[in-house]
């Protein structure tokens, strides 16, 4: 298996999950599974193969640097699972 | 602290841009806005929402790289740096952390007369997290209030070489990055409201070893004070472990004001693990010549060169001319008083002197003081006309900075116009000498100190206003009669 148990343990940490030691071995094998599908692409010669990042030949696409008005506060925080005084209120991070 | 060690130092310093909109959407970046007021779906990190790069942003960019002696890279781009925290809505940080817009720079800073010169590695443009509200005390609060109004602005971060040597090293690196910020016009570097914000990373090693030792980085650092007193304390705790045998990690720790300590920060849980990679939603950024030619053409004068000018063209020594240059407003306050006073060392030493100090006791920057340079002017004048002594000046400027009042109003309302009249001074030193026989008697017998006396008390009659150079020739006259 390409990805080890250790391995999803620190990226569940990262993703702030908790898994069941039966959710740890079944992703371990099917990320495995996707890695190792996606490791068919080493098999192409990239030797003098500009490392692509955009799709798009795009440059510079900028604006101006004029304030338009932002979202009413009501309607922002009605996305809010929980709002308190014009804030969103989450549980204590230390 | 222990001489067979030395102190190793880096700054990374964020400053907040002084752009009207934010890095990537059309919000405010106004100061003080109540909570969450300044906010759009994209700050928000709604799903759906595209980021647009602000060019004024990347102008500032450019304008600090230069007024930093760096490379302006040609192509630049930004990436996302991943982590969970609720004051980042996206779960990712917008940075350019392969490829920053400057790099290999340096800033010349001065300790005690000594200069040296310190690398900047990169300096890289980035979004601002929100901020966290704690209800009550951190520890009883069961919630905290997330306000994203900060969530977005545009950043910049500076990173330093590790060539900084000691805490007030650290100190002028900073305050020397300020300035050069201050004049460049790209930021208001206000530490107390967060616009400039520095984390120190400090180790230290054997004097002679070449390779560094474990790095420490402590965060919070929001006064020049924090910044010296953080890491002589770093210093001294990370010497104290070796020299008693105990292993150093590398680790974040956060400046307690309140106890002056550093203390650990994370859990090794929370090993930084940022899985940067390309942000698929922004365009690279390319700067031609002929832009970098542009912003380099729109730079206004830096710290360094007006320097040179006060000392060159206004004849200052050099120590006057390094603290008006501290910021562009006191610069701005001298270079108008020398328009209208052309006697730059005497409104230099009133800047210097009283106005800094009066400054100082306030706690406020010159720009806050209702004393405009025009006025201070005038009352230079009153006493080259001998309307009033230096020392009744002294009285009046005070009085001119509390209440943003004309010197000659305040001199007329208090009564503190200068006596100058030779024949009411006569009148009273005649008083004084019938009064004090045996001070007289002093005075035939060579005493020094007599003399001072008379002039003492005819000050003391006159509440300081009489004029100085007047009494002197008047009481000699007088005594050289007796
Ligand atoms: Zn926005």
């Amino acid at each position: 298996m390409a990805l080890t148990i250790k391995k999803v343990e620190h990226l569940a940490i990262l993703s702030r999950l908790t898994l069941t030691d039966e959710e740890k071995e079944s992703f371990a094998r099917q990320m495995s599974d996707i890695l190792e599908y996606a490791d068919k692409l080493n098999q192409l010669d990239t030797e003098n193969i500009e490392p692509m990042v955009y799709i798009l030949p795009a440059l510079n696409v900028f604006r101006e640097d004029e304030v338009i008005p932002s979202t009413p506060r009501e309607e922002l925080l009605a996305n809010a699972s929980v709002a308190e005084d014009g804030y969103f209120k989450v549980p204590k991070i230390l | 602290m222990n001489r067979e060690y030395e102190i190793v130092v880096g700054l990374e310093v964020h400053v907040e841009l002084k752009t009207k909109t934010k890095i990537f959407c059309s919000c405010s970046t106004e100061f003080g806005a109540e909570p969450n007021t300044q906010v759009c779906p994209g700050c928000a990190g709604f799903p759906g929402t595209l980021p647009v790069l602000n060019r004024k942003v990347v102008e500032y960019g450019i304008k600090t790289g230069l007024a930093l002696n760096c490379e302006i890279a040609e192509m630049s781009r930004f990436d996302r740096k991943n982590y969970f925290y609720p004051d980042l809505p996206k779960a990712y940080q917008i940075s350019q952390f392969y490829m920053p817009i400057c790099k290999n720079g340096y800033l010349d800073i001065e300790v005690d007369g000594a200069k040296k010169r310190i690398g900047i590695t990169r300096a890289h443009l980035e979004e601002d997290a929100g901020k966290l509200v704690h209800q009550g005390t951190i520890t009883s609060t069961e919630y905290s209030l997330v306000d994203l109004n900060r969530g977005g602005m545009g950043l910049l971060e500076i990173v330093s070489e590790p060539d900084i040597r000691s805490a007030q090293e650290a100190r002028a690196y900073l305050e020397k990055l300020r300035a050069v910020l201050l004049f460049a016009g790209v930021s208001d570097c206000k530490m107390q409201e967060g616009s400039l914000r520095c984390d120190a990373n400090v180790s230290v090693r054997p004097r002679g070893q070449k390779e560094l030792g474990t790095r420490v980085e402590i965060k919070n650092l929001n006064s020049f004070r924090a910044l010296e007193k953080s890491i002589e304390y770093e210093a001294s705790r990370q010497i104290n472990a070796i020299e008693d045998g105990e292993e150093l990690f590398q680790e974040t720790r956060t400046w307690d004001e309140e106890k002056q300590v550093t203390r650990a920060m994370r859990s090794k849980e929370d090993a930084e693990d940022y899985r940067y990679f390309p942000d698929p939603d922004l365009a690279p950024v390319y700067v031609s010549q002929e832009w970098i030619a542009e912003v380099s053409a729109s730079m206004p004068e830096l710290p360094d060169q007006a320097r040179q000018r006060l000392v060159n063209d206004c004849g200052l020594p050099d120590y006057d001319a390094s603290i008006l240059t501290l910021t562009p407003a006191t610069l701005k306050f001298f270079d108008e008083a020398v328009t209208e006073y052309n006697q730059p060392k005497i409104v230099s030493n009133w800047i210097m002197g009283e106005l800094n100090r009066l400054l100082n006791v306030n706690n406020m920057e010159i720009e806050d003081s209702r004393l405009v340079p025009g006025e201070m002017v005038k009352l230079l004048k009153l006493i080259d006309a001998g309307t009033i002594s230096g020392k009744i000046a002294k009285t009046v400027f005070e009085e001119m900075f509390s209440t943003g009042k004309e010197p000659e109003q305040i001199i007329k309302e208090k009564g503190l116009v200068q006596i100058s009249d030779e024949d009411t001074l006569k009148a009273m030193i005649d008083d004084i000498v019938a009064a004090n026989p045996k001070v007289v008697e002093d005075y035939k017998n060579g005493k020094e100190k007599a003399f001072g006396f008379f002039v003492g008390q005819l000050m003391k009659a006159t509440r300081g206003q009489a004029n100085p150079a007047i009494v002197n020739k008047l009481l000699q006259e007088r005594l050289s009669r007796e």
